[in-house]
């Protein structure tokens, strides 16, 4: 398995994103610049310029028409995918986060950080996909306000029925997304561990999250019951499920600003394969020489791409074996 | 001024005065007061009656006595007489000072002035506190006998049907007991929360465990690890049990500050900084000031004051029937259990002792009948006087064997665990003082006239010694030459050394082979021989274990052929930041552990059998120790040994199946939780999907729902078209010349 390495940006990588083909990837990073990418041969297709602070979180529409970007500079920006020209700019009292589009990407939720006596709130857009795409709704339709712990990270789940979110104390959320209101509030990893990264399963029956506690779990997004767990040794920024393969991937290691207590020794900073259902680690992708910051699989399972805290973005496409591994039990419930 | 006896009386008066008044809180004060005072006296009971005119004659004749274990002077012997001219029948004596009073109570109470009379000796305090009326009851009542308690088995874990292994694992605050399950998880025992202050620690039989607090040690045993024996020392920070568990030692550099109601402790602890406890009783045989701290007044200018403490500070022979302390330079001190007495009532003067060290087992030597048991002690060179090895038969003191040294720089002992040899490695500087070179002085204990012999082929100083234990073989580890640059470790030299074979007794002590190169600074043998794991610990570069073979079964080398060994490295295996490495008791398996007391990266445990395959790596959080539960001797004779050992193919094919059993039954429980999982995890998602779909019903969506619709205007259909193969031609210019033609 031989990676491309994507080397286009100047500082850390903050998060990618394949979109729903699988045939771009969009990477953003504390150099204020956003890149796409063709996955299959690591060409860079183009950059969206305009952000003024650290870009912290990107996400594409589902139909790859829009791509959305929040950033230190407190906007969230909407850009042409296809032109890169930016369509729309809201501006927020504090950074953004993390933005995600609804499945049907009608909505878009942007997550706001707590700072300068302002709370972390997360805020609903609507989307239109008219002739012009500049023509969107000024203000969002709804904002939820995380008096508590705020939030750091948060999705759909499926048929966009929840909003879910994951908060700086280790627990995670549901809101209904028309009202607003908390349905339920879970500390599932151990109290004032961050949630560093939230993402959903391809049927959004159930999401994965990760942790500064150095594990991972994998929730179910209509009760929030824990199904799995998956303990590392590293505190963990950033999870995701695989498509395709009953596989779970982690990726985190200390931060360099904790280096007293860093291992003097590169090995830490390696993407884990765990498996999905019995939790066991089957293997690990070594490459990056800083923490791994966000990963992301290709949504057809064939490839995953991870970003770390060295700059780079790795694109791994899968081998043949990776496809055939298989547990016993599994090659048994197959044959059935 | 001690207050006289008759202000005493008076004082008594006022306070039953005061008695009336609650002041209890002023009273207490008042009360401690007159303690103080009276803490010189001593009342002497059981004495003849005389008439008074020759009073001053047994006031005499009992100064001898009194003067015996202290000073006092015939003024301070107080001897009233009553209205018939005659005395009492008492005494009260008042000492220079509370501790020979105390002395006094100790030495002299039952001891026989006469043959009529016995003296009943004690402190006027006590007479106050017990003796006043009301405080002791009139008529004597027998104590009810106290229900029997059935106790825990202090050796239960020596049951085990698979002849498991303890382990003591402390990280974070939690001191946990395991079994070792080779590769499987170690099973639990017990595990508690601040279990322990400082550190836990196995009594060398393995019958306690040991937790150290700021109130004093707690010891564990028994099945369930129940509370067994308290030692109240406040502020101990080191302790030491004696070979066979009878007795403890304890250490605060804090001196001990008794106060009132202190049930354990007596006046005598006062200021003492070391007790030697009896185990069975719980309570202290005797304590002591420690020498290391009063070091720097006694020999002003020439020790440095910042002194570390000797640990341990006594040393115990191999039956614990003598226990010695040595003050540096000056003498050897010998106490005989279990009264805890001084051997002969004196120290062993020894001028400039430096080290001793006693037989780790009681040997025979040649031509000795009689019971005696060796010690090791050295001094340094004084004047135009060599330095000088000696060899002490205790309980007779007789120094039996001594050698002289010259151009020592330091010597260090080791005795051969079965007392058979005492290594004495010596540091020699040549007579420049600028290189250092160490010799090997070995002792034969057990032959006869003890002959020395002297290994001198090593050229480097040498930095670690370790025998085989019940062998007589040795590692040495010597430092070469040092790299500049702090960071990088001394190259060390690794050499093997066994005697060459020769009839019975082992002969001359011959290099079976040196290793140059290596940063080894740690040598660990397994407790049953043969078998030695050579290491790099303390290190954040280099971190590796060395498994050798002494007695490897291949071929072996033409040149070595005359010697008893035959060396062979197993395997190599790397743990970083590796810190400890412990050998269980039986031999069979090694774990090299990373603690946070020395450093806090990637803490943890490794379990490895003795030939050096990992079975486990077991990184933990805050890992700060890792014991082996030590195994007590075997009850098996000589003969029913060699039969175990001779059958033990038979044996070893019943354990195979055994351990093959164990697996097959761990890989079907694996197969079946797998199974299970995997049925549970569909059944989830099948329900899930099913309600799923009629939520998408109940809304009324289309069953597409969740794909981006709504956008589908604005956006091709998208087409399953398979896989596309992008091809791609990258073009790489491999070299590039240019001719000048012309």
């Amino acid at each position: 398995m031989r990676p491309i390495l994507l080397s286009g940006h100047e500082r850390s990588l903050t998060q990618i994103k394949f979109n729903s083909d699988g045939d771009l990837l969009f990477s953003v990073s504390k150099d204020k610049i956003v890149c796409a990418w063709w996955s299959a041969n690591g060409e860079r297709l183009g950059t969206y310029n305009g952000h003024q602070g650290a870009v912290w979180t990107v996400d594409v529409s589902p139909n790859t028409i829009l791509l959305a970007t929040g950033s230190a500079d407190n906007t969230v920006r909407l850009w042409n995918v296809k032109t890169g020209e930016c369509v729309k700019v809201w501006e927020f009292s504090t950074a953004v986060k993390r933005v995600s589009f609804s499945p049907d990407g009608n909505r878009l939720l942007a997550v706001t950080e707590k700072r300068m006596g302002f709370n972390g709130t997360i805020a609903v857009l609507d989307i239109s996909y008219g002739e012009n795409l500049s023509a969107q709704a000024a203000e969002p339709t709804l904002t939820i306000v995380c008096e508590e712990s705020k939030a750091t990270v948060a999705g759909w789940s499926f048929l966009s029925k929840y909003i879910i979110a994951g908060h700086e104390d280790g627990s995670v959320s549901q809101y209904d997304p028309k009202s607003g209101d908390q349905l339920e509030n879970v500390q599932i990893h151990e109290f004032d561990s961050q949630i560093t990264d939230i993402q959903f399963a391809p049927d959004r029956l159930s999401f994965i999250t990760a942790s500064k506690d150095k594990s991972a779990k994998l929730l179910s997004s209509r009760n929030l019951a824990i199904l799995k767990t998956y303990i590392s040794d590293t505190p963990l920024n950033t999870a995701s499920v695989t498509p395709k393969k009953e596989f779970v991937i982690l990726g985190g290691g200390q931060a360099a600003m904790d280096v007293t207590t860093t291992s003097a020794r590169q090995g830490k900073f390696e993407a884990r394969f765990y498996h999905k259902v019995f939790e066991d680690e089957c293997g690990r992708v070594r490459g990056h020489f800083g923490p791994l910051n966000t990963i992301d699989v290709h949504p057809a399972g064939t490839a995953y791409a991870s970003g770390g805290e060295d700059g780079y973005v790795r694109v791994h496409h899968f081998d043949k074996s990776y496809f055939d591994f298989m547990y016993e039990v599994e090659r048994e419930q197959a044959r059935k | 001024m001690a207050p006289s006896f008759d202000t005493l009386s008076e004082q008594d008066l006022h306070e039953e005065e005061e008695e009336e008044i609650d002041f209890s809180d002023l009273k207490e004060q008042y009360e401690v007061k007159v303690e103080e005072g009276l803490d010189t006296f001593i009342v002497i009971d059981g004495l003849p009656v005389v008439p008074e005119d020759s009073r001053q004659k047994l006031v005499k004749f009992l100064l001898r006595k009194l003067n015996s274990v202290g000073s006092t002077s015939e003024d301070a012997v107080f001897m009233p007489v009553n209205d018939k001219k005659m005395t009492e029948g008492f005494a009260f004596v008042e000492y220079e000072t509370p501790e020979m009073a105390v002395a006094a109570v100790k030495q002299l109470h039952g001891v026989p002035l006469d043959k009529k009379h016995i003296m009943a000796v004690n402190k006027l305090m006590d007479i106050e506190r017990y003796g006043r009326e009301g405080r002791v009851e009139e008529e004597y009542k027998a104590p009810a006998p106290e229900p029997f308690k059935e106790k825990e088995h202090l050796r239960s874990w020596m049951g085990d049907a698979n002849a498991r292994d303890q382990f003591a694992l402390y990280r974070n605050d939690k001191v946990g007991v395991f079994w070792n399950n080779k590769t499987n998880p170690p099973e639990n025992v017990v595990d508690r929360a601040h279990w322990t202050q400082l550190f836990v620690q196995w009594s060398p039989k393995g019958t306690f465990l040991a937790s150290v607090h700021p109130q004093g040690v707690q010891l564990w045993g028994g099945e369930s690890f129940s509370k067994q024996k308290q030692f109240p020392h406040p502020f101990v920070q080191l302790i030491e049990f004696s070979p066979l568990e009878g007795y403890l030692t304890t250490w605060s550099a804090r001196p001990i500050q008794v106060e009132e109601g202190q049930p354990i402790l007596t006046y005598e602890e006062d200021g003492k900084n070391i007790i030697v406890w009896d185990i069975e009783t719980g309570k202290p045989l005797r304590s002591f000031v420690s020498h290391d701290l009063a070091a720097p007044t006694e020999i002003e200018g020439e020790v440095a004051p910042k002194k570390k403490v000797q640990w341990p500070a006594f040393k115990w022979s191999a039956d614990e029937k003598y226990v010695a302390r040595m003050l540096q330079g000056q003498s050897l001190s010998i106490y005989e259990l279990p009264n805890m007495n001084l051997l002969g009532r004196t120290s062993v003067k020894i001028e400039g002792a430096m080290d001793f060290e006693w037989s780790p087992a009681t040997v025979a030597r040649e031509g000795v009948k009689q019971y005696e048991q060796l010690l090791c002690f050295w001094t340094p060179e004084i004047g135009s006087n060599p330095a000088r090895v000696g060899m002490m038969s205790v309980p007779s003191k007789e120094i039996v064997r001594t050698r002289n040294l010259f151009n020592v720089s330091d010597v260090k002992l080791h005795w051969q665990s079965q007392g058979a040899y005492v290594c004495v490695k010596v540091d020699r500087h040549s007579k420049s003082k600028k290189s250092m070179a160490t010799n090997l002085e070995i002792f034969r204990v057990r032959e006869k006239g003890v002959p020395v012999e002297v290994v001198d082929s090593l050229k480097d100083t040498v930095i670690n010694f370790a025998w085989e234990p019940n062998g007589s073989r040795f590692v040495v580890i010597a430092n070469g030459e040092t790299p500049t640059g702090a960071a990088v470790l001394p190259k060390t030299s690794v050499s093997f050394f066994a005697p060459e074979k020769k009839g019975h007794t082992a002969g001359n002590f011959k290099l079976v082979r040196t290793i140059e190169k290596k940063t080894s600074n740690g040598i660990y043998w397994s407790p049953k021989g043969r078998f030695v794991v050579v290491a790099t610990v303390h290190s954040q570069t280099n971190f590796d274990l060395d498994f050798w073979d002494m007695d490897f079964e291949g071929e072996k080398i033409e040149a070595e052929k005359d010697l008893a060994a035959n060396l062979q490295l197993m395997k190599t295996v790397e743990h970083y930041g590796v810190t400890d490495v412990d050998w269980d008791s039986t031999g069979r398996y090694v774990v090299s552990s990373a603690s946070v007391w020395t450093h806090s990266m990637e803490n943890g445990w490794n379990m490895h059998t003795f030939s050096g395959t990992t079975l486990s790596e077991n990184p933990t959080e805050k890992f700060k120790q890792f014991l082996w539960r030590p195994r007590p001797a075997t009850l098996l004779s000589k003969e029913e040994q060699k039969q175990v050992r001779k059958n033990l193919r038979e044996y070893s094919k019943e354990f195979e199946e055994e351990d093959k059993y164990a697996v097959d039954i761990a890989n079907t429980a694996v197969v079946e939780t797998r199974k299970r999982v995997l049925s549970e995890w569909l059944a989830w998602l099948r329900r899930e999907k099913e309600l799923l779909a009629e939520e998408k019903e109940a809304f009324t969506l289309p069953e597409n729902a969740d794909t981006p619709a709504a956008a589908g205007d604005a956006r091709p259909v998208v087409e399953d078209q398979g896989d596309s193969v992008v091809e791609e031609i990258v073009e790489e210019i491999i070299e590039e010349t240019e001719e000048v033609i012309g």
